[in-house]
């Protein structure tokens, strides 16, 4: 079992405390910050699972043999979630820019209790009608982030 | 006709075949940068040539075809940013390949390297070190895991290709759009 | 090499089908063919996992516990076949519907690679025996997943689509924190090296490790307090979307809580927590559907309602419960993804998703009456359905278990009625009363066609399929819960399992 420095847990839970609280915010964008510093949190625990701070676990790399190699598996896997993470803060940034194309900004809304009273409400102007009056970005088209977000001649 | 006419005139033998600088059609004139654009035209050959060189480093040092495909994406980032919005759209029409292709094929080429060494009875995704002596060079050890580095490598550069095109300059041609319809 | 095939092959489909993108005739043979292959793989896998033990491969050669392992026991095997049938014709139906939309020659770039993509994904989430490939594998699903959900957005389906993503990406760094913190206890990631390691674990240590495995793959099977995300964001999505991610996403993560119970954390007697949640998601989920009035948010409701059933065979914990809940699994993956399948074809035809704008469709379109009629009774478990013999496993491993899981095996049956009066109550004002005229697509700029009677017959027989795959299920009962028996019995044994993966006291 591994233990770990308590700078090292202050730091980890710090970043959790911070990604969590950014998480609940209502912005997307702050949410995005939100992943990346939780993502940033999980990453720090999988090294910090590896042990203490040892020789790079590189074969021949070092000249004192008797020093101890540092566990490599969490470095492994730690990459593959940097890279997982990575994926993801891209993803979330897209979205955000579609949803500030579409809604005119990229916060989170309220579910509509139902869509039959939302269908009610509107029953001529679609969703992006109502929300390009409240929103400023009135001249955006939403067909053009459409077209750059699938280029390849798509329909619709 | 004589042998003459077909020969490149002397004056022009040896003058450069395209701009020095980047395209002038850059609609964003007031934004850009000498410095940056002379930059990024002299240090985009050079990071690729890196780019390459840690691609085929990878199985025993550090590298491999995840870092080297992000060093060679990043060289196209460089020349976006330098180059502004038309960039984008001109390193498609340039290499004449479009980007979900590069990552297509990288895809196949990596997991046809996973399924290759199960058609001689080995388990999935093993290796092999093939040494060949080259004159002149020395010895050469050729693991056949780089191909799988090769497909990675095609992959991340088709997916960094692919966002310049639509979170780059889609998003700042929806931006002139936009503008233009507001003026109009 | 086998069990490596089911992950590789739609991997390989998906990067063939960006490269022929132009082409859309290509892209559906490689997307169809791939599937095909895997389910045939699948059946084989099935057959050699019941006949010899677990089928294990060996990623590059290494060997557990240093290596990654894909492992195809009877469970996984299982598990991949009806999977991999339900993709296949969730995936003809989608391709027709697109063909009747848009013509035959329109290409989809993203459809087909990400669709093969999630099939890998959840190739991969069964067949692995690895805790941090079991994360990568959700990632892979549930990356493919936030791109079918998104795709082509309208206002609507954005918030819809936001709030799936953020749930999802927390519970995924939740389970990223599981994984280190599981390996700094025992310094292995591997399932089978990890059932032994655990069990020398203090036994406080043993319970945060267990409820945190809990919590995460609870967000993602949608157990009740951690649900809300899905009635929510399923609706939204296009009918064969909704479908695949109803029938597997969720059970892929009941899948993972089943493996990691009796793998790692065995119970030797029935889990109270479990036992608790069990009947607060049962009751829950189906009152939640009683009081809606859009067919889809009705069945994701009896999504979350029947992810109960499962959990309360999970919480029995021997071997007649682990093999219940596999036989409820095959059952809820095929029926539930046939409902949605249904509700779109439904959708299309009558412009609505409100069923109190609906009426008389049983005169208008008596084919896709008895559609929905079969599965709706199949998911309320009336005889002789694939529905009654899966809660009737349930129900025996519960009863005579102590006095708790009797009293539980009291809800499962009041939650079956229920399940009951809400499909009726759906039939009623659907499919009785006064035939009412289609309404018209109040969006027809958008993806999602609807309020025409011209569906594409392929769309039928898909659905058809998935409903003669439910029938087939009820007919094979005897052979198929033998089989799930004998999976419970591995699960709780754990020695075939041990034995194949570490070659201690050899299974094989």
């Amino acid at each position: 079992m591994t233990t770990v420095s308590l700078a090292m847990a202050v730091v980890v839970a710090a970043l959790y405390a911070v990604g969590f609280y950014l998480l609940l915010q209502r912005s997307l964008m702050r949410v995005l910050l939100g992943v990346v510093v939780l993502g940033h949190g999980a990453n720090l625990l999988l090294q910090l699972t590896g042990g203490p701070p040892a020789r790079p676990p590189i074969l021949g790399g070092s000249a004192e043999g008797s020093a101890p190699l540092a566990d490599p598996l969490p470095q492994a896997l730690a990459l593959t979630a940097v890279v997982i993470t990575f994926a993801m803060t891209t993803y979330l940034l897209a979205l955000g820019y579609r949803s500030w194309v579409l809604v005119g900004h990229d916060e989170v809304q309220d579910d509509l209790e139902d869509r039959r009273i939302a269908r009610r409400r509107t029953p001529t102007a679609s969703m992006g009608e109502e929300a390009d009056e409240q929103g400023d970005e009135v001249g955006v088209d939403p067909g053009s982030a459409a077209a750059s977000g699938d280029p390849v001649g798509d329909r619709s | 006709m004589s042998a003459e006419d077909t020969r490149v005139p002397w004056p022009r033998w040896d003058s450069p075949t395209e701009d020095w600088m980047l395209p002038g059609d850059c609609p964003v004139t007031s934004e850009r940068t000498l410095l940056l654009e002379l930059a990024a035209r002299i240090l985009f050959p050079a990071v690729l040539v890196f780019s390459l060189y840690l691609l085929l480093v990878g199985h025993y040092g550090p590298g491999g075809g995840f870092s080297g495909g992000l060093v060679a994406g990043l060289a196209f980032v460089l020349r976006h940013i330098a180059g502004g919005s038309s960039e984008g759209a001109e390193i498609g029409a340039r290499i004449r390949v479009r980007p979900p292709v590069v990552v297509g094929v990288g895809l196949c080429v990596a997991v046809v390297t996973a399924l290759v060494p199960a058609a001689f009875g080995a388990p999935v995704l093993s290796s092999t070190k093939v040494s060949v002596h080259v004159p002149l060079l020395g010895e050469f050890e050729i693991v056949s895991s780089l191909a799988l580095d090769v497909g990675v490598y095609l992959l991340i550069v088709g997916v960094v290709l692919d966002l310049l095109r639509s979170l780059g300059s889609g998003i700042e041609r929806d931006a002139l759009d936009a503008e233009s319809e507001a003026a109009s | 090499m086998l069990p490596a095939l089911p992950v590789l092959l739609p991997l390989l489909g998906a990067g063939a089908t960006v490269v022929v993108g132009r082409w859309a005739w290509a892209q559906r043979v490689i997307g169809v063919t791939v599937l095909a292959a895997v389910s045939v793989v699948a059946a084989v896998l099935l057959v050699m996992a019941d006949r010899g033990g677990p089928v294990v491969a060996e990623i590059g050669g290494w060997a557990a516990p240093v290596g990654i392992v894909l492992v195809a026991d009877r469970l996984a095997a299982l598990l991949l076949l009806i999977s991999t049938v339900v993709t296949l014709a969730v995936l003809v139906y989608a391709i027709d519907q697109r063909i009747a939309d848009y013509g035959r020659r329109t290409a989809s770039t993203t459809f087909h690679p990400i669709f093969l993509v999630l099939s890998a994904g959840v190739s991969l989430a069964y067949l692995t025996g690895d805790l941090f490939s079991l994360f990568v594998a959700f990632e892979i699903m549930l990356a493919a997943s936030y791109v079918l959900i998104t795709r082509r957005t309208d206002a609507r389906r954005i918030r819809s689509g936001m709030t799936y993503v953020i749930i999802s990406l927390t519970s995924s760094l939740l389970f990223l924190t599981t994984v280190a913190l599981v390996y700094a206890a025992t310094g292995t990631v591997n399932l089978a090296d990890l059932a032994e390691r655990v069990a020398a674990l203090p036994t406080g240590l043993q319970t945060v490790l267990a409820l945190l495995v809990l919590v995460t793959f609870g967000i993602k099977a949608a157990i009740v307090p951690l649900h809300f995300w899905l009635p929510d964001s399923y609706p939204n999505a296009p009918a064969p979307v909704t479908a695949l991610f109803a029938g597997l996403l969720t059970k892929v993560g009941i899948y993972a809580l089943l493996r990691t119970r009796t793998l790692i954390f065995p119970e030797g007697h029935p889990s109270v927590l479990l036992l608790v949640l069990a009947s607060v998601t049962m009751i829950v989920g189906v009152l939640g559907a009683l009081a809606q009035n859009d067919l889809n948010r009705i069945l994701s409701f009896l999504l979350v309602s029947h992810i109960g059933f499962m959990i309360f065979g999970l919480a029995v914990t021997d071997a007649a419960g682990a093999g219940g809940t596999a036989l409820y699994v095959v059952h809820h993956i095929t029926v539930q993804a046939t409902l949605f399948l249904v509700s779109g074809l439904i959708t299309r035809r009558t412009g609505t998703v409100s069923i109190d704008a609906m009426g008389g469709l049983a005169k208008r379109a008596p084919l896709l009456a008895v559609l929905f009629a079969i599965p709706a009774l199949t998911l309320a478990g009336v005889p002789p359905t694939s529905g009654f013999v899966a809660k009737l496993a349930l129900l025996q491993a519960g009863a005579g278990d102590g006095v708790a899981t009797s009293v539980v095996a009291g809800i499962v049956i009041l939650a079956s009625l229920l399940t009951l009066y809400a499909v009726v109550r759906v039939w009623v004002r659907v499919f009785w009363g006064e035939p009412r005229e289609p309404l018209p697509d109040n969006d027809p700029d958008d993806d999602l066609v609807v309020g025409t009677a011209r569906t594409a017959t392929p769309m039928y027989v898909a659905t058809a399929a998935l409903v003669a795959v439910s029938l087939t299920i009820a007919a094979a009962a005897g052979p198929l819960s033998a089989v799930t028996t004998r999976a419970g019995d591995d699960l709780v044994a754990r020695t075939p399992y041990l034995g194949a993966v570490l070659g201690q006291e050899g299974a094989r």
